[in-house]
Formats: C-alpha cells, sequence, structure tokens
C-alpha cells in the first residue's frame, strides 16, 4: 500500500507538523504525522479534555451534482439519502452486489450539490465506482474534489469553543454542515468527527488551510497525529476501513446494519437483507483484554475469529480492540482467548462503545 | 537525543549490556525507546530461561506497535525488572536506569568483545 518516499503526496500543512516536531509516517500514499513530540497518549488526552486538531487533509471528496443526484446516490450508498436534507451530514457504506463494502463514507448535502468524504487510501477505487455508476443512466455530474479542499478535524469538549471564536458565526450541529469563514478562509464547516468527541470538521480551500491551522493552535488547540486518532476511534469503536471491515464482509456482520435501509433499493440492498434475515456467520465485536498482553490486528481467536484493530486504550488503561468472533460468541460478558504471537491473552466481549464519556 | 552512558557495552540492535563479575544487566537504549514511542507493555522472558545473543527474548509494546528484544549477550535470566509490569514507561523515561529489563548470568564471557562502546554505537546512527 505504501508507495516509496519519493511518491508520498504531503498536505499544506506539511512544514507546519515538521516544524512541531511530528513523526512523520507513509499512510496510505501520504506522508502523515504520526503524533507530535508530546506522544500519542498526550494527544489522546487532549482531545478527551480539551481540544484537538488533526491534518486529515489526505481525505478524498467527490461532488455530485445535476437533476438526478439524489436519486444517484440513493442508487450508490446504503443509507436514505432522500432523508438527508440540506445542510445535512450523513454516514453510509457503499457495497458491492454480493453486500461486500467499498468504503464507508459522509455525504453532505449543500443547495445545489451533495459532497461525499472517501478515504484516502480508497478515493480512486470510490472515484471510479460513483462515475461507473453514473454512466447507468443517471443525469448527474460526478466531480473529483480532492485536489480542492484541505480538511482539518476539530475535536475535544473546548473544539467549539475555540473554532467559535474565530468564526464569523455559530457552528453547525451534529450531523450538520454550514458555510462559514474561520479565521478568514471561507470554508464548510461540519459537525461530524472520528473521536466520540464534540467538535467540527473543516473542509477548506488548500492554499487557506495553513492561516485556520495557525489561528486554531494560537487559540489553544493542540496538534494531534493519526496516533492519537486511532486510540480515540478505536476507544468509541469507529470502524477504519481495511482493518474493520473491507470487501469481503458485509454491512451487518461488520455492525453497520443501522446505516441500511434496503427498502431503498441501493446496490448491494439485496445480499445485505438476506444477511439481515439469516444472520451471519460471524460478527464484529468489542472487546478488552482481562490478562497481560494488547491483541493487535490479525491475531487470531481461539476457536475462529480474528482480530480487526487493537491497542492499548489511553482512556481505559487496558488493551482493547474489535474482533470478528462467531455470532453465538458476541454477546457482552463472553471469555475468549487470542493468539497474540504464539502466546494465548485472555479478552471478554463488553458492549459498544468501550468507551463512555461521564455526562 | 540523551547521552548513551560509556560504562555500558551495545549491540546494534539498539540494546545495552552492564557488565560486572560475570553478570549482566540489559535493557534496550534511548534511541530504542525514542523510536518506540510510549511503551505500554513489556514482556519479559521467565526467570531461569536461557537467552541467546542476538535472538529475541523479550517483546515492549507501544501504543502502535510490538518490538522484539534482541539479546546483546547469552546466558541465564536470574531477574526480572517486575516495576515494568505496571510501569512500562519506566523504559522511556529513564532507559539506562529504573527502566533496565532484566538480569543474566553471562554464559560466554567473550561474547562481550563482540558489543560496541557508546562511542561506537552512536557513529552507528549518524547517517
Amino acid at each position: 500500500m505504501s508507495a516509496p518516499p519519493s511518491e508520498l503526496r504531503r498536505t499544506p500543512l506539511h512544514a507546519r507538523h515538521a516544524a512541531a516536531g511530528a513523526r512523520l509516517v507513509p499512510f496510505a500514499g501520504w506522508e502523515m504525522p504520526v503524533q507530535y513530540t508530546g506522544g500519542i497518549r498526550a494527544e489522546h488526552e487532549a482531545v478527551r479534555g480539551r481540544a484537538g486538531v488533526f491534518d486529515v487533509s489526505h481525505m478524498g471528496e467527490i461532488e455530485t451534482r445535476g437533476p438526478q443526484a439524489a436519486d444517484f446516490l440513493q442508487h450508490l450508498l446504503s443509507n436514505d439519502v432522500q432523508r438527508l436534507p440540506e445542510g445535512g451530514a450523513q454516514y453510509s457504506v457503499m457495497c458491492h452486489d454480493d453486500g461486500g463494502i467499498v468504503d464507508d463514507l459522509f455525504t453532505y448535502r449543500l443547495a445545489d450539490h451533495f459532497l461525499t468524504v472517501t478515504n484516502a487510501a480508497n478515493h480512486g477505487k470510490d472515484l471510479a465506482w460513483f462515475r461507473r455508476g453514473a454512466q447507468a443512466g443517471f443525469d448527474v455530474e460526478v466531480i473529483d474534489r480532492a485536489g480542492d479542499f484541505a480538511m482539518l478535524a476539530v475535536q475535544g469538549p473546548r473544539a467549539r469553543g475555540s473554532v467559535e471564536e474565530v468564526a464569523d458565526g455559530p457552528l453547525p450541529a451534529r450531523f450538520h454542515c454550514c458555510e462559514r469563514t474561520v479565521a478568514g478562509a471561507p470554508l464548510l464547516a461540519c459537525g461530524t468527527g472520528y473521536t466520540g468527541e464534540d467538535g467540527v470538521e473543516l473542509l477548506v480551500a488548500p492554499d487557506r488551510v495553513v492561516g485556520v491551522w495557525d489561528a486554531l493552535v494560537a487559540a489553544g488547540v493542540e496538534p494531534v497525529g493519526l496516533g492519537a486518532r486511532d486510540t480515540l476511534r478505536l476507544e468509541v469503536n469507529y470502524h477504519l476501513y481495511g482493518n474493520d471491515m473491507d470487501e469481503s464482509r458485509n454491512p451487518i456482520e461488520a455492525g453497520l446494519g443501522w446505516a441500511c435501509k434496503e427498502d431503498t433499493g441501493f446496490a448491494g440492498s439485496e445480499a445485505v437483507h438476506a444477511a439481515r434475515e439469516a444472520g451471519t456467520a460471524e460478527k464484529l465485536a468489542a472487546f478488552v483484554m482481562t490478562g497481560p498482553g494488547i491483541a493487535r490486528q490479525g491475531n487470531p481467536i481461539l476457536g475462529g475469529g480474528v482480530v480487526t484493530s487493537g491497542t492499548m486504550s489511553p482512556s481505559l488503561g487496558v488493551g482493547i480492540g474489535m474482533a470478528y468472533l462467531p455470532s453465538s460468541a458476541t454477546e457482552p460478558g463472553t471469555a475468549f482467548e487470542i493468539d497474540v504471537r504464539g502466546k494465548s491473552r485472555s479478552a471478554e466481549v463488553r458492549p459498544k462503545p468501550l468507551f463512555k464519556k461521564e455526562s | 537525543m540523551a547521552d548513551n552512558p560509556t560504562d555500558l557495552k551495545y549491540h546494534p540492535e539498539h540494546d545495552w549490556a552492564r557488565i560486572e563479575a560475570g553478570h549482566a544487566t540489559l535493557g534496550i537504549t534511548w534511541y530504542a525507546q525514542d523510536s518506540l514511542g510510549e511503551i505500554v507493555f513489556f514482556d519479559p522472558p521467565q526467570v531461569g530461561a536461557t537467552i541467546a545473543k542476538d535472538d529475541p527474548y523479550a517483546e515492549v509494546e507501544s501504543v502502535k506497535a510490538v518490538s522484539d528484544v534482541i539479546a546483546p549477550l547469552s546466558g541465564e535470566v536470574v531477574e526480572v525488572n517486575d516495576a515494568l509490569t505496571s510501569d512500562s514507561e519506566k523504559i522511556n523515561a529513564d532507559p539506562y536506569g529504573d527502566g533496565w529489563l532484566v538480569k543474566i548470568k553471562l554464559s560466554d564471557l567473550s561474547e562481550a568483545d563482540q558489543l560496541m562502546d557508546a562511542a561506537a554505537y552512536e557513529a552507528t546512527l549518524e547517517g
């Protein structure tokens, strides 16, 4: 997956990351900050307790417009796009005919078009999928906008307040979006995120993102790398494409049935409906380690199944993860053993999300 | 970068050994802990286990990854740093002190001649 260093792409914030002492690593063809000088744990705690900003400019964007844009996306995406209001945000997956997941995506509905955010590693595949779909007789225009947007995620209990200090108006509520000017830059502000914290994601022109970043950092928002992004999302059991789902898994076994509305007739809906009716052999479950050790992606489960994501939880202080387990063994409290590099390690199924904020 | 103590011997896989009277205390270098990031788990060998120079004898895990720890010398494990069980970040905080990993009884005293001094080890880190 990772390209040689010479071919890695850099975001407009690359110089800012380097100056801040970031450890830059190849990620989905991009050179991205995995952590800054404070380390993953401190950055994780900044987001849980205060406010952090992530450069997620590697994410891709696809614009869909035209008279049949809503019908087209209804066909392509698993959720009920017709119920997405202007200024709304909606999570969905795209499926193969057999239900296998092509990607998971957030789609924003604007006044005269839709904007869909793709995973960096899947952008080319997604774009081809959109374009092939568009050729099937829909009166739509599909435009690759990945080069037109940088993206920041500002997350944490103080995130909104910090962004509002430098914004020209109130920020959108959760699962909504609106156009705003932040630190002098016109952008699309979205009430979404990948951390389990309140916050916003900002889609902004690449040549304006440095000014927004600087204003947020000056307002006390702490830079956070992709290492903490992974621990934060895993504590609240948000899926990572390529780990917790891929083309060999359908959304029912992945626990994403809530984002599938089969009565819309989306591509793959028959297979998803069948999986929902019949049940699946395995299901994605959340777990904690009940003894020493940390399970990692790919570790086999004794008795069947596999770990898809695993890490040390900074908030909980124990090893956590997600795994495909036989469906009969996914009740919370079920104990199981994981083969962690040849050693049997004890774990237990827990309800999702593994981490829940005290309110 | 922290100074690498001059009274230790170094292995190219970023391990150190403090050799005293037929025994050695082993650990990982400042460079190794810095490359790994925050260490969240240390999986030690058993006391009594035999370890062999250049072979893995333990694992350290950071938030992101697992790494084998390579034995700089051969011998029998006589003590494990139990304090790391509950506080593995000592390896980051003090890799040459409180963050030591194991003590071994050396099985071949001549092996130490194959290790580097601090200056030679530091030269391997440049470029």
